[in-house]
């Protein structure tokens, strides 16, 4: 076990494309790391940089308190688990999980007691003598699993490891993943690009766009204050609501429609404002709203997520399935649950708003002026 | 209009005669999941019809042949076609006696042995490191490729004047090394000669299968074996050899009916029809009888014998080394 030490890391191809541009991570003995981010957006390079299946074109990669850079992918006391599960597929299962030991010259009663103990914990002992085509994917995903287990490496990596899975296998593994990291304590860097896994798996999850980080905190921070449009639009199912409006006073201007607050004055005249599904709630007569015309709806069962138009924008609120709808509704949001950023950058405007409006626990709608 | 039902202008039925409508008519079957691509036919008939111009060519050069090659192995045939007489196994018999024969078969396991063990060896090498090379493979790979296109008489041409008492570069550079090399008049000079250039044929085609096999093998499986495994030579051995072991197999059957029979342009080429104190493999002991010698009957008992080698080598082959090939 061992803490990572990424810094300043960058990966540049042949021809000049930097898929991953000066990324710094330090990643505490233990800690569950997930990286996140869309397709193309240099998580998966960072993670086999750390590997050694890329070489790293700048900057250094400690494990523990060795530099990794030149060291070979065998040699960095690391194990990987694959998005297609890559077993060898001449080998049975038990010399699936023996293999690496055994190129290290690890006594064979060691090996049998090792595999046999990664064999228990992740109820693969009825396959040992089995290849792998005759497992199913869950199994497969198991072995593989075990074939990491096995070493007792300083850290293990999982590149996509559940993407190949189907729905309700892949809950249920990524439970197993998270209580077997726990348990075993081992550093995990983990890549994924389904925000749910990464908000579920993550002690810290680091947000990467672009091949840099955007963000990286615990996923409810990353959830509540999103650094970034970009971080408030891929984490969070459905989507941060992302609206342009501007600022005259204490007035919010969505196109037409008005929000109304004392506590806005030190944000700027243009801006994005960013409205989480289910902080929308129906207005109750005479508080100040926002008219929402209704397109569509999605029955989730505990909620109803409502799409529709607010001004010719689009906007979905997650509601109640309870409450009557008509074609429009007039909905409100307690100022406090705004999110505020940039129009150019997208940044978020964090101080000013937590300033200004104050933390989002101590107000609600009630303080808003009436409209 | 006596043409009437031919030139029917129904779009449905572009096949109103008897043959069209077996045509329209065969179709997938779609409740069984097993056969999902079988395809069911209304006549028994009509696969066979499908079968029969494959059959009847195989029939009339393999099987015919081949009975015509055991009939008249039991006689002695009249080299002008005035007769021929029964002789029972004498023709076997002869052969198996014969000191020239048994020698000329120890040349052919040994000859098959080597030609078979370096094409493999030398076409996974080349594969291996052509499967290696990232920058500029594609003129790489055609370069290595190419030779296989030049047919056999063409190739053992060019081998005989890289062999050339007087301009051959191998003579040459065999020469520096003290070598006096005298391919044509020297039983193992030419043997060398006859090996290199069978040998050289075929690397480009065990290259091919073996690079579209190293191909086959997943990325995420060598990287897994990367990070498991420090050594690369034992890599080799563990994972990626054993993943083409079906390939390998494959290819030392192939191989080995190559130095068999499929040597025979070469080997002809090499000693231009006069054996005499060169070695000549049984193949082409089985033509120098038959249409030089004009032996009929104990040419052909040859080529059952033939027959028979192969035949039993094959199921060897199988039995006892497909066993350990994996197939995916």
């Amino acid at each position: 076990m061992a803490q990572i030490n990424i810094t300043n890391v960058s990966k540049i191809y042949a021809g000049g494309v930097e898929a991953v541009k000066s990324v710094s991570l330090d990643i505490a003995d233990g800690e569950f790391i997930v990286l996140v981010g869309p397709s193309g957006c240099g998580k998966s390079t960072l993670l086999r940089m750390v590997a050694g299946l890329e070489a790293i074109s700048k900057g250094t990669v400690e494990i523990g308190d060795r530099v990794i850079n030149d060291i070979e992918p065998a040699e960095r006391d690391i194990a990987m688990v694959f998005q297609n599960y890559a077993l060898y597929p001449h080998m049975t299962v038990y010399n699936n999980l023996a293999y690496g030991l055994k190129n290290r010259g690890t006594p064979k009663a060691e090996i049998d007691a090792r595999v046999a103990e990664a064999a228990r914990m992740l109820e693969i002992e009825p396959y040992l003598t089995r290849k792998p085509r005759a497992l199913s994917g869950g199994q497969r995903q198991r072995v593989a699993m075990g074939r990491a287990i096995v070493r007792k490496p300083a850290a293990f990596l999982f590149d996509e490891p559940l993407s190949n899975l189907d729905a309700k296998l892949r809950v249920t593994m990524r439970g197993e993943i998270k209580q077997l990291q726990k348990r075993l304590g081992t550093t995990s860097l983990y890549v994924t690009h389904d925000q749910l896994e990464a908000m579920t798996l993550a002690d810290r999850l680091v947000v990467l766009n672009g091949g840099q980080i955007e963000q990286i905190g615990r996923p409810l921070d990353v959830y509540h204050t999103p650094a970034s449009t970009f971080v408030a639009s891929f984490i969070g199912s459905p989507a941060m609501n992302l609206l342009r409006a501007t600022r005259e006073g204490s007035r919010l201007h969505f196109g037409s429609q008005v929000l109304e607050s004392d506590r806005l004055s030190a944000l700027p005249t243009e801006l994005t404002i960013g409205i989480r599904a289910e902080d929308l709630r129906v207005a109750r007569a005479g508080e100040q709203s926002l008219t929402m015309k209704v397109d569509y709806i999605e029955e989730l069962g505990a909620q109803r997520l409502v799409h529709g138009m607010l001004d010719g924008k689009k906007l979905t609120a997650a509601l109640s399935p309870e409450i009557e709808l008509s074609d429009t509704i007039a909905l409100t949001i307690a100022p406090s649950r705004l999110h505020f950023f940039d129009v150019t950058t997208g940044k978020r405007l964090a101080q000013i708003v937590d300033g200004a409006v104050g933390k989002r626990e101590d107000t609600g709608a009630l303080e808003m002026a009436g409209g | 209009m006596t043409h009437a039902p031919l030139s029917s202008p129904t779009p449905a039925a572009p096949f109103p005669s008897g043959a069209g409508g077996l045509f329209r008519r065969f179709k997938a079957r779609p409740s069984e999941d097993t056969s999902a691509k079988r395809v069911q036919f209304n006549s028994p008939l009509l696969p066979y019809l499908f079968l029969a111009p494959q059959m009847a060519i195989i029939f009339i050069f393999f099987y015919w042949p081949s009975v015509q090659a055991i009939q008249s192995s039991f006689y002695l045939e009249d080299p002008f076609g005035f007769g021929s007489s029964f002789v029972g196994l004498a023709n076997y018999t002869d052969v198996l006696k014969s000191n020239e024969y048994l020698g000329i078969a120890r040349f052919t396991a040994v000859f098959t042995a080597l030609v078979t063990f370096f094409s493999l060896s030398i076409g996974l090498l080349l594969a291996v490191k052509a499967d290696g090379v990232i920058r500029g493979n594609a003129a790489y790979k055609t370069l290595l490729i190419w030779v296989y296109a030049i047919a056999p008489p063409v190739a053992g041409l060019m081998g005989m004047m890289m062999f050339d008492q007087h301009i051959g570069p191998l003579v040459k550079f065999a020469g520096l090394f003290g070598w006096e090399m005298k391919v044509g008049l020297n039983y193992n000079d030419t043997a060398f000669a006859m090996i290199v250039v069978s040998v050289w044929k075929q690397i480009p085609y065990n290259f091919i299968f073996f690079l579209s096999g190293l191909q086959g093998i997943p990325v995420s499986v060598r990287e897994a074996a990367i990070m498991d495994c420090r050594s690369g030579l034992r890599r080799f051995w563990t994972v990626i050899l054993p993943l083409l072991a079906p390939t390998a197999f494959f290819l030392l059957i192939i191989n080995t009916t190559y130095a068999l029979f499929d040597t025979f342009g070469v080997i002809d080429v090499i000693v231009k029809d006069k054996a005499a104190n060169n070695p000549i493999t049984l193949v082409y002991k089985v033509y120098m009888d038959g249409f030089r010698g004009n032996d009929l009957g104990g040419s052909s008992a040859q080529s059952v014998i033939l027959m028979i080698i192969v035949f039993v080598l094959t199921i060897f082959q199988f039995r006892f080394i497909e066993r350990r090939v994996h197939y995916n």
